[in-house]
């Protein structure tokens, strides 16, 4: 690190055309901020059609006014058809998966403050980070043009399962041009991840400017760090998995499809493919990227929280390990997806041990988080109410993990609403809180400007109610046996549950419309809001020390900043108050840890 | 705030456990004989995992009640422990309870999976494809029929690929829409999909296995309640998945033998 040769190896001339500015930009800033673009774009999509699709299963055959504009064949009289429900089902997930979950908490804030907070004027690739965006784009388009091909987007889930994903167009409809554009997308966005993984990758053990050793990185750039090595290895599996199965479609290959399938009274032109090899390597990628996408957000959480607790964690060299035992874990525990899947039983036990001992690192980040709430002088803003408000989450989302961790209840719960409502609190509603949390916390030093804290708050009781509403009747419905992706109750046992879908989806078109105070308020913040001082919350890393606000091109100015303290340096006594900033020579008190 | 926020997560909290407590939704009934370690797993599991819910979210909305707002002269304080407690409580409580669960799980899942059939057991087979189950019975011979799968038609009934002109084996098997077992008889259910996954659920019996195209698959039970239940797919299979379901009746040996003599007339 501090080798003056590698802290400006990511140096760049400040850009002057429009262009280069703004659209195909080298700067990490504005990177992070398209990638935050994009991810906001994607997220109001991605929650739109779950309005459809709540809608359609409260009430299966309302006619949605205008839902025929949307699709070619989907929609008669406006009401959505089952492989119309499960399209969109489907692109929903994808979206929210790939471009909102992995792309705000790693990609966007990640490019915008991870150089900043490790002291750095940019990545060290910045042609390759400029890359990571585009190609990350041209990936969501590629998604999103599968819904203007003849018969519509795949109807497969965002898990693809083969042999229904690789058999083509008799498989129904969206599983021809659909599937290939599907796994075209995931292909493209892989690549990007990979590109975007090997920079921060590189940042973080590279271009610390000097006294930032890696004990002195905040817990945020810990998040980012963790999981850029998580993403270098997890999509570099599903990539090659995609090409696979897009070579399935338009080679003739049998990588997926066994012999002797039988479609629509035809014999199927495969033979030798393995149906469980799709399952083994999709989740080998899958399951780290639940990780991938709540990593971030833990490191995000544990950045706001410090800041607004006004003290110290109790230690946060536990949490990065806590953090990079999840990481490890991440990888051996894939199978417990696959426990009535017909692999070998044997391994669902062997799998079932790692995914119950992974919840020993998730217990130890709660409880540290906890135990530093201990004696803090908490603030209540909009930012810490996101924070805490993921504790709750996660804590909520998790406990259920202990369910599906064992191979013997699983045979009650999989595939029924039980999961869904587990992965949407601990992965989604938890990710999306530490997105939050970190807009509120960031805005100010990335637009110059406050955000209005009343309207931040609604939006938060909103959102931490509605969330519970939604998805806590979720796991009910699971314990009742209702199985999950269908677009219609036909099992009679199912019937009496309907009354319970009709109010999740009242609950979700409230929760929805919240969110959207929160695009107004980024929207309008964003020009009228109060001017922010450089460092608002009074904090102690990086990011608040940039000369002006928003940063430099370069970030710190004609020189990097040297670092003399832990970024934890709060509830002292010092010459600014409370907190000592990292690049203050000001003495820390005794709890440095670095 | 922080005082509403606290009690919004203890009334959240609350409100969350009292349709969990009150069974309002809740599994159906077991009708199956290896099913209650099962339950007594879901059980123990809801309420060590309950607990800790209720516990956490209890000392969260506390901790924020008490430490947000500080008055000006407030110092910060450690909990007294330090973060060396949480981590021993963390593999103490979590490692306990996981060392507890997984070991009485693997009991509840070689109950299921470790065992063979008994010699004696039934064999049904059930074929599963886009979008209804078939089922098939040996007939008097007690054995199937080979399947060839470029002679199954829908458009000619012929649901199995059998060829009866030629294969003797074949001739007595008899092909349904709907299962029938006798009660307290052990079935032995050969598993087998033509076209992609789909999976085999019924919640009464504590059985759910999904189908692997290419694999032949086996699952066995015996239910020990006479009634009518409901087969479902929870594998998605394509756009009839939400429909593809068929019925389970449980009969007593007679009424197996008479359903049996019917679909037998009807073949």
């Amino acid at each position: 690190m501090h080798d003056t040769a590698h802290a400006h190896a990511g140096q760049h001339a400040a850009p002057t055309s429009f262009i280069r500015k703004h659209v195909f930009s080298l700067d990490h800033k504005v990177i992070g901020k398209q990638y935050y673009g994009l991810a906001l774009a994607a997220v109001l999509i991605g929650m739109f059609l779950s309005w459809l699709m709540r809608l359609h299963l409260g009430w299966t055959n309302l006619a949605i006014p205008g839902l025929h504009l949307l699709t070619k064949n989907g929609a008669p009289g406006d009401v959505m058809t089952p492989e119309f429900y499960l399209q969109l089902m489907t692109m929903h997930a994808t979206i929210m998966v790939f471009f909102v979950l992995t792309t705000a908490p790693f990609a966007a804030f990640g490019n915008y403050f991870l150089p900043i907070q490790v002291g750095a004027e940019d990545m060290p690739f910045p042609h390759f980070n400029m890359m990571s965006f585009w190609v990350t784009f041209v990936a969501f388009l590629v998604l999103m043009s599968s819904f203007f091909v003849s018969d519509g987007p795949t109807l497969g889930g965002w898990t693809q399962y083969a042999p229904l994903s690789a058999v083509g167009q008799v498989g129904g409809p969206g599983e021809g041009a659909g599937v290939v554009l599907w796994a075209l997308s995931i292909a493209i966005f892989c690549v990007g991840q990979l590109l975007g993984s090997l920079n921060f990758i590189t940042t973080t053990l590279d271009m610390r400017t000097r006294g930032m050793s890696l004990w002195r990185l905040p817990l945020s750039a810990w998040g980012w760090f963790i999981t850029s090595v998580m993403g270098l290895t997890a999509f570099a599996v599903l990539m090659p998995a995609c090409i696979l199965l897009i070579l399935d479609h338009v080679a003739g290959t049998s990588f997926f499809v066994p012999a002797n399938t039988v479609m629509n009274d035809q014999m199927q032109p495969h033979s030798g493919g393995s149906t469980l090899l799709w399952q083994h390597l999709f989740w080998f990628f899958g399951h780290p990227e639940v990780y991938i996408a709540i990593v971030p957000g833990m490191g995000i959480v544990s950045h706001v929280l410090v800041t607004n607790m006004r003290k110290p964690m109790l230690s946060h060299r536990v949490l990065v390990y806590a953090m990079g035992a999840l990481a490890v874990l991440s990888y051996m525990v894939y199978g417990h997806h696959m426990f009535v899947s017909g692999m070998n039983p044997v391994s669902s036990l062997v799998f079932s041990f790692p995914t119950l001992v992974i919840t020993i690192p998730s217990t130890i980040v709660v409880l540290i988080w906890m135990g530093s709430l201990y004696g803090a002088k908490l603030r209540i803003n909009s930012a810490s109410l996101f924070a805490l408000g993921f504790i709750s989450m996660f804590i909520a989302g998790g406990v259920s993990g202990f369910f599906l961790a064992q191979p013997s209840i699983d045979i009650m719960l999989h595939a029924t609403y039980f999961v869904v409502g587990h992965f949407h609190l601990v992965m989604g509603v938890a990710a999306m809180f530490g997105i939050f949390a970190g807009t509120y916390f960031w805005f100010p030093k990335m637009y110059g400007r406050m955000m209005n804290e009343t309207l931040g708050k609604i939006h938060f009781w909103c959102s931490f109610v509605g969330a519970y509403a939604i998805f806590m009747p979720f796991h009910y419905l699971g314990l009742a046996g209702n199985v999950r992706r269908y677009q219609a109750f036909a099992p009679e046992y199912m019937q009496p549950l309907i009354p319970l879908h009709k109010f999740i989806t009242i609950a979700a078109l409230f929760t929805g419309a919240a969110q959207l105070v929160f695009v107004y308020n980024l929207f309008v913040s964003r020009y009228k809001g109060e001017p922010a001082s450089d460092n608002p919350w009074q904090a102690t890393s990086l990011e608040w020390s940039t000369p002006t606000t928003p940063p430099p091109h370069n970030n710190f100015g004609d020189t990097l900043p040297v670092v003399y303290h832990d970024p934890f340096q709060y509830g002292v006594e010092s010459s600014t108050g409370d907190y000592v900033m990292q690049t203050s020579p000001e003495k820390a008190s005794a709890h440095d840890e670095s | 705030m922080a005082k509403l926020f606290a009690v919004t997560i203890f009334v959240i909290a609350i409100v969350s456990a009292i349709p969990i407590l009150r069974h309002t939704w809740w599994m159906a009934e077991d009708i199956s004989t290896h099913g209650a370690p099962i339950d007594e797993q879901m059980s123990e599991t809801m309420a060590e995992a309950g607990i800790s819910f209720l516990a956490s979210q209890f000392i969260l909305g506390y901790f924020i009640w008490k430490f947000s707002n500080p008055k000006p002269g407030d110092k910060i304080k450690t909990f007294p422990g330090g973060a060396k407690a949480m981590v021993w409580a963390a593999f103490l409580l979590v490692g306990t309870e996981v060392l507890a669960l997984g070991v009485f799980g693997v009991k509840a899942w070689a109950n299921v999976y470790f065992t063979p059939p008994a010699a004696n057991a039934v064999p049904v087979e059930v074929q599963a494809g886009q979008f209804a189950f078939y089922f098939r019975y040996p007939g008097p011979d007690g054995s199937f029929g080979p399947i060839h799968p470029d002679m199954i038609s829908e458009a000619n009934q012929n649901f199995y690929g059998l060829d009866t002109d030629h294969d003797a084996d074949s001739k007595d098997d008899v092909v349904t829409a709907e299962m029938a077992v006798p009660v307290n008889r052990e079935i032995h259910l050969i598993m087998h999909s033509k076209d992609v996954g789909h999976s085999f659920f019924v919640p009464e019996l504590r059985v759910q296995q999904d189908f692997v195209p290419g694999m032949d698959l086996s699952v066995h039970f015996t239910a020990t309640k006479i009634g009518r239940y409901e087969i479902v797919c929870t594998q998605l299979c394509g756009l009839g998945h939400y429909n593809m379901k068929a019925y389970l009746s449980v009969l007593s040996p007679e009424d197996f033998d008479a359903w049996m003599k019917k679909e037998k007339a009807m073949q």
